[in-house]
């Protein structure tokens, strides 16, 4: 796929009116994805975006790709199985929290497992929107919405933890506030060759207007933003004052650096096999409204599932040759009638 | 040891109904198996009924752990396993129990007696031992005490008891295999191939089949022995075939026909799991088989696999259809090829998970939301599962559309001699990818039109990768032509009908239905699935008896073929037998305003010749 043709943000962007409500945390990252195309050396036909139902579901429409907005839930099976028939194609997957971690829970974490090679950016905005205010799967308890007036009693996923769970080898998350950390993320996940998982914290502002405010407004981010840079100790705060530390119990734990030194920080490390330390940073807060973990936590290389699919083909082809049908309907024993 | 198979002492006879029936654990089916094998090889025509619990090992002894396997060998055609069989092999009393009934009035029960013991009999109901009650008076009774004849020959072979034990069943195979004077040496290469490597295993059976072999001869069972010539089939290659063996080769046909490269997503289940089985085998001819999580991932992915190129399949049975519903709809408003293979079973729900029935007719024509037409394809014996495989595929590849084929139990684990096609003779299927611009725009520039139709509405199949092609596809309703979301009133009138009359138009490439049996007969019985071989049988026997009964058996059931309203118009009396409460009866109702009737069976089982003898005769003596 190298040698693409030069293409600008407007090549990517279809002739279709763009039909979320104005203000939505939909467009920027609309336009971080179509400013981050041309720069992957890809063609747009060989491009392939997939969602299921909801409101960021709606994003293959505004590709100007090959695309399908196909069922609700079942996007990271739709996908699967084109990843597995054309390797040779670049699939992103779309979709909300209540698309991806409430009816398709079970493909998401399956796709991860499998590692098939595939990006899924997976839109939370804690809320279903597209069916007008209720709550979803990362909404918060006590949530109070249209659905559960007394407000809600579910306990969340955290969908990072979620992800590195269900085995994904990659995991990362991101804001709709900040476009270019968006698109180094999304560039990430697509060098990374097998399943990508990155959560979008996306405002919707008519259902759940400011949710992440607490740490993603701009004024905000110093005290309770924590990027995660690879080979660095994890520091944020205001004045870089504050740290995180994995305690005696295996938990990630907001330290002042003053009271624990540099040293005692946990310095990142996306490529650690073993996902503990990605999780319990992930654990580090329950909700967006203290200091989060935001960039890339873990990023490990495992066979992608497309290619032990056609590794055992061509094995298969090598050992028996290509098939033959004629020997193949007399595989079993025979007899002539003359 | 010497092949007796042509001793001329022997008397002959047409044909036999045999019913190996045992525990679970007692390998029943692979003595049914393999008797039936050794008869195909040797020439026979014949039909297999395998039947057998849900449970992987049911609670030893009991009714509920019978597992039997019928087989009808003949020198004539043959088209059921047979109404009743004339031999029954009991290894326990459970399963002379369970079956006796089924056993032809004076048939022969051979017992393995060595099972008939206190505990066992208790487990199976009996208060006393039948082998010495006189329960059994009307049959003629050989009790054979078969676990300690083989444990005996196996004595100096240095196996463990359990092994010895275990091969009982070769014995029962090598006593009846001597009986109905059948050739060893095919069973005697397949035991040494299937257990290659346990060497003691192959001994253990091998002596145990030599014995009972042997013990016909000195048991003085001469009189027992009868043969069965070799049936007079046309000249050609055969091999023996079940339904979903058949119907997994018929899609690698189809792959190889149209020169897709094959894609199946599959979650498993009764009884359709053995086509994910076989064609996971077939990987050097570029299949694909996906085990995916659940029934919805199945066939998601597999239009997935159908977006990019490939052919695409799912196979289930009657819950995962159920399960598919949503998807399907999808497929049907993107106007993708997708084969949907049912193996259908009894239900409704989990049902009768191993046992036949044919009640997912409507679902096919009717389970989804919506306006969603889509057509449907039925095999009607094991063998033809292979054909309709290919023409399945042929429909969805030519129409780009999903398809249901749909088979049954039977038909999956039923097996038959099957003449093999020359494989150049096989139908090509046609598929042209589009590669370029179909329309102009305002502006005179060339553009992609996904939804632009042929003559027959059928839309491009543009995949990704093709220059310049991109669209987007997706489950809202799309403007007509361009594909773009629409909700404009006219247009979803528009594309609803366009996607019915896409289907409709299907019946002008289907061959018109012929007439079989007497095609002049006031009565005419309209058949689907695997019903065929039952139905000719009746109308065979009501034929020979001197009522004239015609047969019309339908393999598309969406469309129907063109010409099937006016056939039905001719005849005064139209019966549709049906392994359900009565579905195509009411396709054929609405559609044709005939007053047809239904003759219905949901007993888990396929109809016998004899009963629908009956029951067409009951309709016409109706008057």
């Amino acid at each position: 796929m190298a040698n693409a043709p030069v293409t600008t943000k407007k090549d990517w962007a279809t002739d279709q009116e763009v039909r979320w409500c104005p203000g939505c945390g939909d467009y920027s990252i609309l336009t971080a994805v179509q400013l981050m195309m041309p720069e992957l050396d890809v063609r747009r036909e060989d491009t392939v975006f997939i969602s299921g139902i909801g409101c960021a579901a709606r994003f293959p429409y505004y590709m100007n790709t090959y695309g399908m907005h196909s069922i609700h839930g079942r996007s990271p099976a739709f996908s699967t199985g084109l990843a597995m028939a054309r390797p040779d194609l670049d699939v992103w997957v779309i979709g909300g929290d209540g698309d991806m971690l409430s009816i398709g829970g079970n493909h998401l974490i399956h796709a991860l497992r499998r590692n098939v090679n595939v990006n899924i950016l997976l839109f939370n905005n804690m809320i279903y929107g597209l069916t007008k205010g209720q709550y979803s799967p990362t909404s918060e308890v006590g949530k109070v919405t249209k659905s559960s007036p007394y407000g809600s009693i579910d306990q969340p996923f955290n969908a990072v933890s979620l992800a590195l769970g269900a085995e994904a080898s990659f995991v990362a998350r991101t804001h709709d506030m900040d476009r270019k950390h968006m698109q180094e993320t999304f560039k990430r996940a697509h060098a990374h060759k097998g399943a990508s998982l990155v959560e979008v914290y996306q405002n919707c502002n008519v259902f759940n207007d400011g949710q992440f405010d607490t740490i993603t407004k701009r004024a905000n981010r110093p005290a309770n933003l924590i990027d995660l840079i690879h080979g660095e100790p994890i520091r944020f705060g205001v004045d870089n004052e504050r740290g995180v530390i994995i305690d005696s119990s295996g938990n990630a734990v907001i330290v002042d650096v003053a009271d624990v030194g540099e040293d005692a920080l946990v310095v990142h490390d996306e490529y650690r096999e073993d996902p503990a330390v990605s999780f319990a940073l992930s654990r580090i807060a329950a909700n967006p409204y203290s200091p989060t973990p935001m960039g890339v936590f873990r990023s490990v290389d495992r066979i992608e599932y497309a290619a032990g699919a056609t590794s055992q083909l061509a094995a298969a082809q090598e050992a028996k040759g290509p098939g033959d049908l004629h020997a193949l309907l007399r595989s079993n024993p025979t007899w002539e009638v003359d | 040891m010497t092949d007796v198979a042509e001793s001329p002492a022997v008397p002959e006879v047409e044909r036999v109904v045999i019913r190996f029936a045992g525990d679970s654990g007692d390998g029943m089916q692979l003595t049914g198996d393999r008797f039936t094998s050794a008869s195909a090889l040797f020439g026979n025509d014949l039909a297999t009924l395998p039947e057998f619990p849900a449970e992987i090992r049911a609670p030893q002894g009991t009714l509920a752990g019978v597992s039997a396997f019928q087989v009808q060998i003949s020198s004539e055609r043959v088209s059921t396993p047979g109404d009743e069989p004339t031999v029954l092999v009991a290894m326990n009393p459970a399963a002379l129990k369970a079956d006796l009934n089924r056993l032809a009035g004076g048939g022969t029960v051979i017992v393995n007696e060595d099972a008939f013991e206190e505990r066992n009999l208790e487990k199976a109901g009996y208060v006393d031992n039948p082998l010495e009650d006189g329960s059994l008076d009307g049959y003629t009774v050989i009790p054979i005490p078969m676990t300690k004849l083989t444990q005996e020959v196996c004595a100096d072979l240095d196996v463990k008891p359990r092994v010895a034990e275990r091969s009982k069943n070769f014995f029962a195979l090598g006593l009846v295999s001597w009986m109905y004077t059948r050739p060893t040496e095919p069973t005697l290469d397949w035991v040494r191939q299937k257990f290659k490597g346990k060497e003691k295993v192959i001994a253990a059976n091998i002596a145990a089949f030599k014995a009972g072999h042997a013990y016909g001869e000195t048991a003085e069972l001469g009189s027992h022995m009868v043969s069965i010539a070799p049936a007079d089939l046309e000249p050609g290659t055969y091999t023996n075939i079940n339904g979903n063996t058949a119907l997994s080769w018929g899609l690698v046909a189809a792959s190889q026909q149209s020169g897709l490269p094959m894609f199946l997503g599959s979650y498993p289940i009764t009884p359709a799991s053995d086509i994910l089985h076989e064609l996971a085998k077939h990987k050097n001819f570029g299949v694909r088989t996906f085990q995916a999580e659940d029934e919805i991932a199945a066939v998601c992915s597999a239009i997935g696999a159908s977006y990019g190129g490939h052919l695409a399949v799912t196979t289930t049975s009657g819950p995962g259809v159920a399960l598919k519903g949503e998807a399907i709809g999808l497929a049907v408003i993107l106007e993708l090829p997708l084969v949907i293979v049912d193996i259908q079973r009894g239900g409704p729900s989990t049902g009768l998970p191993t046992k036949t029935e044919a009640s997912d007719l409507l679902m096919a024509m009717y389970g989804r939301h919506g306006e969603s037409p889509m057509p449907v394809v039925a095999a009607y014996s094991p063998s033809q599962c292979f054909d309709a495989a290919i023409e399945a595929a042929r429909i969805a590849l030519t129409y780009m559309t999903p398809v249901m084929l749909l088979s049954d139990g039977y038909l999956a684990n039923g097996s038959e001699p099957w003449k093999l096609p020359d494989v150049e003779s096989l139908p090509d299927i046609d598929v042209t990818f589009a590669t370029s611009h179909n329309a102009t725009n305002d502006d005179g520039e060339p553009i992609f039109l996904p939804f632009e139709r042929d003559e027959n509405l059928v839309r491009p199949w543009a995949v990704p990768g093709a220059d310049g092609l991109m669209h987007r596809v997706g489950g809202l309703e799309k403007a007509d032509k361009t594909g773009n979301v629409s909700y404009d009133p006219e247009n979803h009138a528009l594309m609803t009908e366009l996607r019915q009359k896409r289907i409709e138009i299907i019946a002008n490439d289907i061959p018109p239905v012929e007439v079989t049996g007497d095609p002049d007969a006031s009565t005419v019985v309209v058949g689907w699935g695997s019903t065929w071989g039952a139905i000719s049988g009746a109308i065979r026997r009501l034929g020979q008896a001197g009522t004239g009964v015609a047969h019309v058996h339908l393999t598309h059931l969406n469309p129907f073929p063109p010409n099937l309203g006016e056939v039905l118009a001719k005849y005064d009396k139209v019966l549709v037998p049906e392994l359900n409460m009565g579905q195509l009866v009411k396709l054929l109702r609405a559609e044709f305003l005939v007053d047809a009737k239904g003759i219905n069976k949901v007993m888990g089982q396929p109809f016998t010749a004899a009963e629908l003898e009956r029951e067409i005769l009951a309709h016409i003596g109706e008057g």
